[in-house]
């Protein structure tokens, strides 16, 4: 297959951009939420 | 959860369809041949990416005229976005040029006004990332997001405009352009599978960007009551 490097280059490109966007949106949203968990934590111990 | 995994395992479906469509039942281009078939994913890729600064437009000038700060979350998210598919537009673009024209790149008209285009969106970014004061840093970045936003039509008449190294569009572009049959129903599979794995993940990042939000003005009320602000997280700590 002619050019096969370019296309398989380009094919693993797409995958590995969407994949490393989604993991790092994933990994951001668990550690605020564990952050935002921590802070309502101290804001109940706080009050009471 | 069963039908957020039923969903991604749909996608995924979906997604390996799509690729195997256009790598075995797209038919070869008469002069690419085989490198052709980058085309399947780059246009979807543009494609997703105009859809998404047209939602940051659309949401800029919704935070303008309603002040809500959903509508400056719903912008961040698809400006993200629209990045990311612009960088894989900007991936693939070369990896195609460089066997087919010889070369990697060329400061045509499209491919510079391409390149501004993505450069606008991460100075966007960038500039959220200077500004505190969440009303201020919206507004700010509303207008901003606004302007940025008119790049978007001038990549899209570039090439119908002025001559350029970029192909002559396949798809509206007047006599002569078109495709085969097939490789529009490949095209239009193509663009549904990048649409369905972006628009879950831009939902994701507009929940994130409402987290953020609600973690700062906790963080806030934290400051206020706290005697030693140093307890209190910060947000370099996200």
């Amino acid at each position: 297959m002619r050019d096969f490097q370019f296309l398989f280059a380009a094919w693993m490109a797409v995958w590995a951009v969407f994949l490393a966007y989604e993991l790092s949106v994933a990994r951001r949203m668990s550690q605020l939420r564990d952050e935002l968990e921590r802070l309502k934590q101290q804001l109940r111990e706080g009050s009471s | 959860m069963k039908g957020r995994i039923a969903f991604t395992l749909g996608v995924a479906a979906l997604v390996f369809f799509a690729g195997y469509a256009a790598l075995f039942i797209a038919p070869d281009e008469a002069t690419m041949h085989q490198i052709q078939r980058i085309f399947y994913f780059h246009l979807s890729a543009w494609m997703t990416s105009f859809a998404a600064f047209t939602l940051v437009f659309v949401s800029n000038i919704a935070y303008l005229s309603t002040r809500r700060l959903k509508w400056d979350c719903l912008g961040v998210a698809g400006a993200e976005v629209g990045i990311i598919c612009c960088s894989i537009g900007l991936i693939t673009g070369p990896l195609w040029a460089r066997p087919v024209w010889g070369i990697w790149w060329t400061w045509d008209a499209r491919l510079t006004t391409t390149f501004i285009l993505w450069l606008l969106y991460i100075a966007y970014l960038l500039l959220r990332g200077l500004l505190e004061d969440p009303q201020r840093r919206a507004s700010l970045s509303a207008v901003f997001g606004i302007f940025a936003f008119l790049d978007v039509p001038l990549v899209y008449v570039s090439n119908r405009l002025w001559r350029t190294q970029h192909p002559q569009p396949v798809l509206a572009g007047g006599a002569g352009s078109g495709l085969d049959p097939t490789m529009a129903k490949v095209l239009l599979l193509c663009v549904i599978s990048i649409f369905a794995i972006m628009v879950p993940v831009l939902i994701d990042r507009y929940r994130l960007e409402r987290m953020r939000r609600e973690f700062d003005e906790l963080r806030l009320e934290a400051e206020n009551r706290a005697p030693d602000p140093h307890l209190v997280p910060t947000k370099g700590a996200i």
